[in-house]
């Protein structure tokens, strides 16, 4: 971060301010969040660039300002101007700092609110002083007075800024001694939002979300002063596919997630960096998860990629790996199943014996580049013919990908398939119909949906597969080897605009499941005879001084946020 | 002696007046208009040449005219923050959402004279190289948008406005849009928002300045009825002829809204300054004093949100020349103009002087004015949307019998934190009554509170 602000520093005109009594010297504009054009720099990101945050519920630096929580409100002064237009100066020739005051009432300290106040010249914030403290009490004290103070059943609780502010900036009593508005709770807002509109705070934050960032004005506030309640448009459900970003987004505890309400108190929740794997954007996300047990995913903040947001569908699409049905025990047809220990060395003896060009390799882009790295390493050794199945639907314009493998590059890249995927499909199914194919190793697809039918797959000698859900291919195979959701291994995946992104692993797999890059090592180098690094770090650094467009990348460089790639 | 001076009512109550444009026209209507519209660029000692827009906004600016919506702010100032260079078409809104508790002075001159507004619109238009006007009237005046429409109709066939007005080149084309019985939309950002078809939210300031990002992000100015009403008297007489109306600081004619417990409550057009509010109250052109037997109690001097006066407060006040001494002046003495209403610590904001006599129970009073805010407060930022109900609740305990002796401090904190830190300046027209009621009428709410607490406790007793 401090590096990219000295390269830029030259080109861009800063404003010498002070903030808490240090001077800073902060750009003159920054872009707008929404149409990226240079906007006056305002008090709360030059408090930020200072290194002081400004406690605040409506602000968000990805939308548009609000201004009307007035958490931010900040004393300040600016230079004295005298009569002839001059900056007043005090003896030693510093300029005189007048504090803004009440125009009707000089003797009070009048705040600004940060969020929506530019900074100028020679300025001065005083983030800390009595009265910005007083100004945070009063507001706090005023958002709870009609706040129904439901912690203990609360969702947000624990992770509530209207808890967080409380602690750090509220007072400890209240002197509220009136009947508290009621507005409706358990509003069901669309198929996968909750509104409690007592919990509500007003900020406008969802509002301005669903109008500014999912270009869908669905929401809006009906009835007037403390009886305003947030509401979707009459008569229509609040049900576009980035709905579940407002919960994140919402300070409170009034909009909350149907699917995460009352699952788990979130100080349980175990933290762990990932990415979506529903299509090719590759958004980040934090997997929370507790006991082995996932219980949400929510957006990690890149702006190369998926800024703080990430659709609904991919954010939910997280259910099947905790599936019943998982695979979970390494089996061998027609026996009971089969040890690791066994099952490994059995299908490399296969291989070493087998004739060349007589094995088709089939893997998902769904693969981690690890795995489809050493699939293509095999590949060579066998003179296999290989290939990815292409995975295309529709795109939106904020996020979702046409692509709906996470790794369609990743597969690329690591030379597994071309960058036209699934034309050797038909190459394969043609090669077994006519015997020349005999073996055929699958990995993390179905192939009975991609032209290899089931009656096909009857044909031959030896089939590998390896998934992590049972189907027809699955039902089929000679060793059935089962492997890892992203969420239970590490691994990277190149996504659809060339970022090269990381994830960690968040849980174990059910049984004796395995990641697979960590049995494709053993298996692949019991076939080929070249050793492989058994650990992800040495593994990813082997395969980038290999793949041309991974070179002198390490796997510590691709960091939480990625790197570039060319594709 | 105290008297009325009628230069925006002049015809208004005369006998036979009517709001129609022939009457108008008749009492010499749209004169002003044609001799602004016909005007020509001329040299102007010490300025150059000037274009008769130039010229129109020097003469506002001359004439110390100042708005007569609430704040008193200067016209001209206003006229010249315009941005001009943007590129962007500006846009006149005339402020009809006359709403203040106590006002009803706008409606006087919508009813009765609609084509002095109209010209007053069209020549303020003019100055400022509007094309599009707008009339913003409040939803509760069905038969005054009626009015207008009319009046709009009539001007548009005599030519008075359309394309092309009087053959000057010059087009422009008014319309009325009705609220919807909200008291905010008379705040200018929020009444742009309701005219943009949203919710009345008053915009932040920076950086939507209506001058610069008004009406549909382009430079607007928001007028009231009658400050639109004084333009056309000015372009009519010059600015100096209407500064010298008045005094100095506190130009032209204001009309006032006398009402409460006088015998004779209306609406007087004066000379700002010229006259006292103890005239107002008591003389007989005017209120022409209380009921027999009755007491001044209090006088809410600029509509309901301005600061309380107290019967037989003294104030300091500046002397104008700003050298001599401060002068010491009795509530009743106290010119009724822009200044010495603010020195004094209140302001004369929309022109409304209510006037409570000792029957009036001030709590309730409070209660009644607390109510009102609190009803009307349009929810947007976190103090006055919480505290304006607060203060309401409070009073309402207070004046139902359940008060207790400290809701007199809980009042002044809710208020102060209220003032000063809201989006729009709501947030002072709902503290402002509390802070300044509770402060002078201190005893009052105390020995309320402890009444109430004894009773409590003796009922809960016995």
């Amino acid at each position: 971060m401090a590096k990219q602000a000295d390269k830029t520093a030259p080109s861009v005109e800063t404003v010498r301010i002070k903030v808490d009594g240090k001077e800073v010297a902060v750009p003159k504009t920054t872009p707008d969040p929404i149409t990226g054009e240079p906007t006056p720099t305002t008090m709360i990101q030059a408090c930020k660039m200072a290194g002081v945050e400004i406690p605040h519920y409506c602000y968000h630096p990805k939308l548009p300002v609000a201004g009307n929580c007035r958490m931010c409100l900040v004393e300040f002064g600016l230079p004295a101007v005298g009569r002839d237009r001059k900056p007043v100066l005090n003896k030693d020739s510093s300029p005189q700092i007048q504090k803004m005051t009440l125009p009707y009432e000089p003797g009070t300290p009048r705040g600004a609110i940060a969020c929506a106040t530019p900074i100028s010249p020679g300025m001065e914030i005083y983030p800390n002083s009595a009265a910005t403290k007083q100004m945070r009490e009063a507001v706090l004290e005023f958002l709870l007075a009609n706040h129904p103070l439901d912690c203990p059943i609360c969702d947000q609780a624990g992770e509530c800024k209207l808890q967080e502010y409380s602690v750090e900036h509220g007072r400890a009593e209240s002197r509220f001694a009136e009947t508290k508005v009621h507005k409706p709770k358990q509003v069901d807002l669309g198929p996968r939002i909750m509104l409690d509109a007592e919990r509500c705070i007003l900020c406008e934050r969802c509002i301005r979300f669903s109008r500014d960032v999912a270009g869908d004005d669905a929401l809006g506030f009906v009835r007037r002063g403390a009886h305003s309640t947030l509401t979707a448009f009459p008569g229509r459900s609040f049900d576009n596919n980035y709905t579940l970003n407002t919960v994140d987004i919402c300070p409170v505890g009034a909009l909350t997630s149907k699917d995460f309400r009352f699952q788990m108190r979130v100080w349980f929740l175990k933290e762990t960096p990932s990415l979506c794997a529903s299509c090719g954007t590759g958004c980040n996300i934090t997997i929370s998860s507790r006991e082995e047990r996932i219980y949400r995913y929510e957006p990690r903040e890149n702006d190369a990629v998926n800024s703080c947001w990430m659709c609904d569908a991919g954010r939910l699409n997280y259910k099947w790996i905790g599936r019943k049905d998982r695979l979970a025990r390494p089996k061998r047809s027609g026996r009971a199943g089969v040890a690791w220990e066994q099952a490994i060395p059995a299908i490399a003896e296969h291989f070493r014996a087998a004739a060349p060009k007589t094995t088709a390799i089939i893997a998902s882009a769904r693969q981690t580049t690890e795995e489809l790295y050493l699939l293509r390493k095999l590949a060579d050794h066998l003179e296999a013919i290989t290939d990815s199945p292409a995975r295309m639907g529709e795109a939106d314009p904020l996020l979702v990908s046409a692509d709906k493998n996470p790794n369609s590059n990743g597969a690329r890249l690591s030379g597994f398939c071309f960058t036209e995927m699934g034309i050797n499909l038909p190459k394969i199914a043609a090669g077994i119909r006519s015997g020349k194919i005999a073996n055929l190793i699958v990995f993390g697809e179905d192939v009975t949906r991609h032209g290899v039918d089931a009656a096909l797959l009857q044909k031959l000698d030896f089939l590998v597969v390896s998934d992590v859900l049972p189907n027809q291919t699955t039902k089929k195979a000679k060793f059935l080897l089962p492997g890892c959701a992203y969420a239970e291994k590490r691994g990277t995946f190149v996504n659809a605009k060339g970022r090269l992104q990381r994830f960690l692993k968040a849980v174990e797999g059910p049984g004796e499941a395995r990641p697979e890059s960590e049995f494709l090592v053993e298996l692949v180098s019991q076939i080929t005879g070249e050793k492989y690094p058994a650990g992800m770090e040495g593994l990813f650094n082997k395969m980038a001084s290999e793949v041309k467009a991974f070179a002198g990348i390490r796997w510590e460089d691709i960091g939480e946020f990625g790197v570039d790639v060319p594709i | 002696m105290p008297e009325e001076y009628r230069l925006i009512l002049k015809y208004a109550d005369e006998a036979g007046y009517g709001n129609d444009i022939a009457c108008y026209v008749e009492h010499g209507g749209y004169k002003t208009l044609k001799k602004v519209l016909s005007m020509k660029r001329k040299r102007v000692d010490g300025r150059g040449m000037m274009s008769p827009q130039e010229w129109l906004r020097e003469e506002v600016k001359k004439s110390g005219l100042r708005g007569r919506g609430g704040a008193g702010f200067s016209c001209g100032l206003k006229w010249s923050f315009v941005d001009r260079l943007s590129g962007k078409p500006v846009y006149l809104i005339c402020n009809a959402d006359e709403s203040e508790p106590g006002t009803f002075k706008d409606r006087q001159i919508i009813y009765k004279d609609p084509h002095q507004l109209l010209e007053g619109m069209a020549i303020a238009s003019y100055a400022n190289d509007v094309r599009l006007a707008y009339i913003y009237i409040r939803g509760e005046f069905v038969e005054g948008a009626a009015i207008l429409e009319n009046a709009l109709k009539e001007a548009r066939k005599h030519g008075f406005l359309g394309k092309d007005i009087l053959g000057s080149g010059y087009h422009l084309d008014i319309y009325v849009h009705r609220g919807a019985g909200a008291y905010i939309c008379g705040e200018e950002t929020g009444l742009i928002e309701s005219l943009e078809g949203k919710r009345a939210y008053p915009r932040i300031k920076p950086p939507y300045f209506p001058a610069v990002l008004g009406l549909y992000q382009c430079p607007t100015i928001v007028n009231n009825v009658e400050t639109l009403c004084a333009v056309k008297h000015i372009a009519a007489n010059g600015g100096e002829a209407f500064a010298k109306l008045g005094t100095p600081n506190n130009t032209g004619t204001r009309i006032v809204c006398l009402s409460g417990h006088v015998k004779k409550p209306g609406y007087y057009e004066v000379e700002v300054g010229k006259v006292t509010i103890g005239q107002l109250i008591f003389h007989k052109n005017f209120g022409g004093g209380l009921c027999e037997g009755r007491a001044l109690k209090a006088v809410i001097p600029g509509g309901s949100s301005a600061k309380v006066f107290k019967a037989g407060e003294t104030f300091l006040l500046r002397n104008k020349d700003k050298k001599a001494k401060p002068k010491k002046v009795a509530l009743l003495d106290l010119p009724y103009d822009f200044d010495s209403l603010m020195e004094a610590g209140s302001m004369s904001g929309s022109g409304a002087i209510i006037v409570m006599d000792d029957s009036a129970d001030i709590v309730e009073a409070l209660s009644n004015i607390a109510e009102f805010y609190a009803h009307e407060s349009c929810g947007q930022c976190t103090p006055c949307r919480e505290g304006s109900l607060w203060m309401s609740q409070t009073l309402r305990r207070l004046s139902d019998g359940n008060g207790r002796q400290r809701d007199v401090d809980d009042l002044l904190h809710i208020a102060q934190n209220i003032q000063g830190r809201t989006v729009c300046a709501f947030g002072e027209a709902c503290a402002w009554p509390v802070l300044s009621f509770v402060n002078k009428f201190k005893d009052e709410f105390e020995e309320r509170g402890l009444q109430n607490e004894r009773q409590n406790a003796e009922e809960s007793t016995s």
